[in-house]
């Protein structure tokens, strides 16, 4: 259980990390708080010929919210929402998912941008990011380019980032008024993997739904944003019976992947559970 | 004032607490280190295995000479089996060890590894039962057809008759899926070579260490005197470390053959493939009921999986054998019939864990007493109550002589702590609500402390049992015991200090024990099958008794007063009826230094004894309320209640942790840990995302209700109590999701039951119900 031996650099900002990557190319790999990366090159299933760690560049650990989004830096610790990092609905939907996120002292060095970079289907915030539709800053020596949640997430452990690219930040648009949200993930014990769950957000006025947006995470090679069932749920008040009607229709609509702590067939079942949880939280 | 019955803090934590305990790895600075590389394929031929020029590293080959580990039963049924050190021709698992590689350190070594090729023409992996017993499967030991490597067979005589005339048949299968012990500190071990004497110490993270010793001694051919075994901290080992495992002979070999030291400390990965498994078990069970819910007979076929090799010394026996003796558990039966084999595959090796066969008979014969409740519409503890064992000593259909227990007052007792009326009103409102809550119980004998008639009468070629202990007082008064016994966080040395502390009139802080030293400790057999606090703590009495009989004497010399007047308490030696006393360190000087004038008691304080009882059976009764979430399958524990019968509690507090410890490792068992192989024989679950114990999160608080029956068939009065939790909690689980969905009229046979089992069986009722 130790890793191959690789070079380890540690740059001190932004333009030092995209410098390294530039020079270091394919065998260069980014280390943030290194949950999912050191374990993966400890079992030597990962062999980067060089780490970067980035864990010094201050320029990256922030959180700011600016208009309508909320700008998430690639140093922002996965604990640093465990109280809502901004007011209002999104802060509160945060909040609400972090602490399903692994174990108190994993999520005190892991990082949301790293999540995302690594993009385990099971991945609480990939959900998030996928259901929100976030927008990704990825950076490199020749400037910076910005890329929807849609296009980013390309299968298990792929992402639209490239071999010289950072992940640099990530933003996800702030929730306004009349916004409120349900998470609901099962999982076999605290703190593991989601063999399925699912992220709602409603918004409610007069007591009508005219604005919804779901997601059902840890089925597939990625997070999937359940968009034409979220136009299902506009206009209409919410109900028990809407909510399990777009229930069944998510679990009609996906096929889930399967290992050895859920067959396809039990994961199709837990969409079920899941996506009627999370939407009648949201709307509770 | 009496040591004995007191919730002494542990004498052994403090240092564990603040970080300071010696494990292996702790004392393996500086040593080079040894990796195992190991075969990625179940079952093949070994063509060849390439190595880089000029390091080192070693195959079986180089251990020409090296005999391999085998096991004996003295049984016309066995067949006996070698595993070499290192794999020879043919890999038999998954993880099986081909070479050896020695480097500087841990990481250099694994990449040394990595170079090491072995060229094995893969074969058709045999993993389980369907494959082994199969009609003209291929033989995984090639002088072993049919894949059965050890089979206990029984009959009594009346058996057909009571099944003609039951006016109920249960006819069940169940399934057991294979799991780890686990402990924390996988296996691990350090070889120190002497330049000097030529001698090897070896230490090493297990059980047995004396075992080991001899093991090692007779693998290698060397004198056993050549060799120290010690076991320092021991982080866990339920049964996983009492087996002789090829590293610890390949350590010493290369000790001996290298000259320097050398360490090995196994990771999780490595843990999980290649150290050993257990309750890999299928059991097909008739039980024959009368119309009052009378168990009349029990017609078994139990197969357990034992994997490719036999482990040394319990044999590839251990889970078949118990499983025969002992299914019938805490029932009157009185007409049995049993079939148990022992199959072996291309899978990781069997070995003892914490219940062996136990948890498996027990869900066995309480699923069994909840189905047949039902179908004779009686209530569940109604039919326990008509079967339960109440008359002692009670002989079992397989000649188990069970000493004096409390078998239904337990159950009473767990009955009134849930509140079994409470429960269903609770359960019937909750059930409107669409929530489905259930209770189970669990009734279960444990037997313990065995010493050894019960082993010889398995056939083992090495008849554990005995304890023999060393207990000296020394001129200042202190007393050391030196066990056979190898306690590894159990607590045991607390226990027995308040046991000897009692005797010798002293306190347990001037007691010290020593253990897991083979030059520092009489031979033993270890710690293991909830045996410690009987047959170690017996020898501790009896030989600290003997102790004090002498400094009796010596006190009544110099008081003047007769021995048997002499009473040593509180620090003193006191001759009754008056005022006469003596501080006890000044009589042992004074046996010590003035033994001239104790002609009768003989110089020094110095006493061997050894005890080797029949053994007694612990009892209990568990009881839980779970919570089934029909949608996801997912399980909760709401309460876990047990009613524990192990005797006289020494240290209450210590008995507490074992029965948190056992039901922890039960609820494991029943709800989450599974081994799982591919259809190659590959191992899936290699780490701990995969392998699921269960963590405080997951463990509901449980609830201890001690009962205490004083038994003859313990010196000390105490029952052992390592092992009941394991046993009982998982048949108390399944009993209480069997109740929780009983609205779906669903069965369930199978541990862990996963949420994705217990949703399908709700899936098919479903459908069912749906037409």
């Amino acid at each position: 259980m130790k890793p191959a031996s690789f070079v380890y650099v540690r740059p001190g900002s932004r333009s030092e990390i995209v410098a390294a990557l530039a020079e270091h190319g394919a065998d260069g790999k980014v280390l943030a708080g290194g949950q999912s990366l050191v374990a993966a090159m400890n079992f030597r299933l990962a062999r980067p010929g060089v780490i970067i760690d980035i864990n010094r560049a201050g320029d990256l650990d922030y959180l700011r919210p600016s208009g309508d989004v909320l700008a998430i830096g690639a140093l922002t610790r996965h604990a640093a929402f465990h109280k809502p990092p901004v007011e209002g609905p999104l802060g509160a939907l945060l909040a609400k998912v972090v602490r399903h996120i692994a174990h108190y002292p994993i999520r005190q060095r892991g990082t949301f941008t790293g999540s995302l970079a690594h993009a385990d289907p099971a991945s609480e915030w990939c959900l998030v990011a996928a259901t929100l539709g976030a927008e990704m800053v990825i950076a490199n020596n020749n400037g910076e380019r910005t890329c929807p949640a849609a296009e980013f997430f390309r299968g298990t452990f792929t992402t639209a980032v490239g071999e010289q690219d950072l992940l640099a930040e990530v933003r996800l648009p702030m929730l306004g008024a009349g916004w409120r949200s349900g998470f609901h993930e099962f999982s076999r014990r605290a703190g593991d993997f989601a063999l399925a769950m699912s992220l709602a957000a409603l918004k409610l006025e007069n007591g009508v739904i005219t604005a919804a947006r779901l997601g059902v995470g840890g089925v597939s090679d990625r997070a999937i944003r359940l968009s034409k069932l979220e136009q299902e749920l506009v206009g209409k008040p919410p109900s028990k019976a809407l909510f399990q009607d777009v229930a069944a229709s998510a679990q009609a609509g996906i096929r889930p992947t399967a290992d050895i702590h859920g067959s396809s067939e039990y994961r199709s079942d837990l969409i079920r559970a899941v996506v009627g949880r999370a939407l009648t939280e949201a709307a509770a | 004032m009496s040591w004995i019955g007191r919730s002494l803090p542990r004498l052994e934590d403090p240092s564990l607490l603040v970080g300071q305990g010696r494990y292996v790895a702790d004392l393996a600075r500086g040593a080079a280190a040894v990796k195992f590389v190991r075969s990625p394929i179940a079952a093949g031929r070994i063509l060849g295995i390439e190595a880089p020029e000029g390091e080192l590293v070693f195959t079986a080959a180089d251990l020409a000479g090296v005999r391999p580990i085998c096991p004996i039963l003295h049984r016309p049924d066995y067949i006996a089996v070698e595993q070499p050190v290192l794999a020879k021709d043919r890999v038999m698992f998954c993880g099986q060890a081909l070479a050896i590689v020695v480097a500087a350190d841990q990481g250099l070594a694994e990449d040394l590894a990595e170079q090491v090729f072995a060229d094995i023409e893969a074969e058709d992996a045999i993993i389980d039962f369907e494959g082994a017993l199969a009609e003209g499967a291929a033989a995984v030991h090639a002088h072993a057809p049919g894949n059965v490597l050890v089979e206990g067979k029984l009959r009594s005589p009346g058996l057909d008759a009571v099944f003609a005339d039951a006016a109920e048949i249960v006819a069940l299968d169940l399934r057991s899926g294979r799991q780890s012990a686990m402990p924390l500190e996988g296996r691990g071990g350090l070889a120190r070579y002497d330049d000097i004497s030529g001698r090897v110490t070896l230490y090493a993270s297990v059980q047995m260490p004396h075992m080991l010793r001899t093991g090692i001694a007779d693998t290698l051919m060397m004198p056993e005197s050549d060799l120290r075994v010690v076991a320092p901290d021991v982080g866990g080992g339920f049964g996983q470390k009492m087996s002789l495992f090829p590293e610890y002979v390949a350590l010493v070999w290369l000790a001996r053959h290298l000259k320097r030291d050398l360490a090995w400390i196994e990771d999780r990965r490595e843990n999980f493939l290649a150290s050993a498994h257990s309750r890999d078990q299928a059991f097909s069970v008739r039980g024959a009921f009368a119309k009052d819910g009378t168990l009349l007979g029990l017609d078994a076929d139990l197969k357990s999986n034992v994997g490719a090799f036999s482990c040394y010394p319990v044999t590839c026996g251990v889970e078949p054998l118990m499983a025969l003796a002992e299914l019938p558990g805490p029932y009157k039966v009185a007409e049995y019939g049993v079939r148990s084999r022992g199959v072996t595959t291309n899978t990781g090796m069997m070995a003892p864990y914490r219940g062996v066969s136990r948890p498996m008979l027990t869900l066995t014969m309480e699923r069994m007493m909840d189905v047949a409740a039902r179908r004779l519409g009686l209530d569940p503890l109604e039919i326990r109550r008509r079967n339960l064992i109440d008359t002692f000593p009670h002989r079992s259909p397989t000649g188990l002589v069970y000493d004096e227990g409390s078998y239904k007052e337990a159950m009473e007792r767990a009955a009134e702590a849930i509140d079994v009326a409470a429960f269903r009103e609770r359960q019937a409102k909750a059930r409107a609500q669409g929530r489905h809550l259930g209770i189970g119980f669990s009734v279960f004998s444990e037997r313990t402390g065995y010493g050894t008639p019960a082993y010889a009468a398995r056939g083992m070629g090495i008849v554990p049992g005995y304890e023999i202990v060393s207990c000296t007082m020394d001129p200042s008064g202190f007393v050391e015991a030196r066990i056979g016994s190898s306690p590894h966080g159990q607590g045991l040395k607390t226990a027995l200090a308040q046991l000897i502390a009692d005797e010798l009139g002293t306190v347990p802080e001037k007691v010290r024990i020593i253990s897991g030293d083979t030059d520092a400790t009489p031979y033993g057999w270890g710690t293991f099958a909830s045996r410690s606090m009987v047959i170690a703590g017996g020898a501790c009495k009896l030989a600290a008794g003997k102790v004090a009989v002498r400094l009796k004497i010596v006190a009544a010399v110099l008081m003047q007063a007769k021995a048997e007047d002499v009473v040593l308490e509180d620090g003193l030696a006191r001759v009754v009826g008056t005022n006469l006393s003596l501080p006890i360190p000044e009589v042992a000087r004074a046996a010590y230094h003035q033994s001239h004038r104790f002609p009768e008691a003989g110089p020094g304080l110095v006493e061997n004894a050894t005890y080797d009882p029949g053994g007694t059976f612990s009892n209990a009764c568990h009881a839980c309320i779970v919570e089934v979430d029909v949608e996801t399958g997912g399980v909760t524990i709401e309460r876990f209640v047990v009613a524990e019968d192990a005797g006289l509690l020494i240290n209450p507090m210590i008995v507490d942790g074992q029965i948190h410890g056992g039901v922890a490792q039960g609820i494991a068992n029943a709800l989450f840990e599974e081994l799982v192989y591919d259809e190659t024989g590959n191992l899936l679950t290699v780490s701990l995302a995969d392998y699921l114990p269960p963590t405080i999160a997951e463990m509901p608080t449980i609830e201890i209700e001690h009962l205490v029956t004083i038994t003859d068939a313990s010196i000390t009065k105490a029952k052992g109590v390592g092992e009941g939790g394991a046993i009982g909690a998982p048949a108390a689980v399944l009993n209480a999701i069997v109740d929780a969905l009983s609205p779906y009229g669903v069965e369930l046979f199978q541990m862990p039951a996963t949420p994705q089992r217990i949703r399908a069986l709700i899936r098919d009722a479903e459908r069912k119900a749906h037409g």
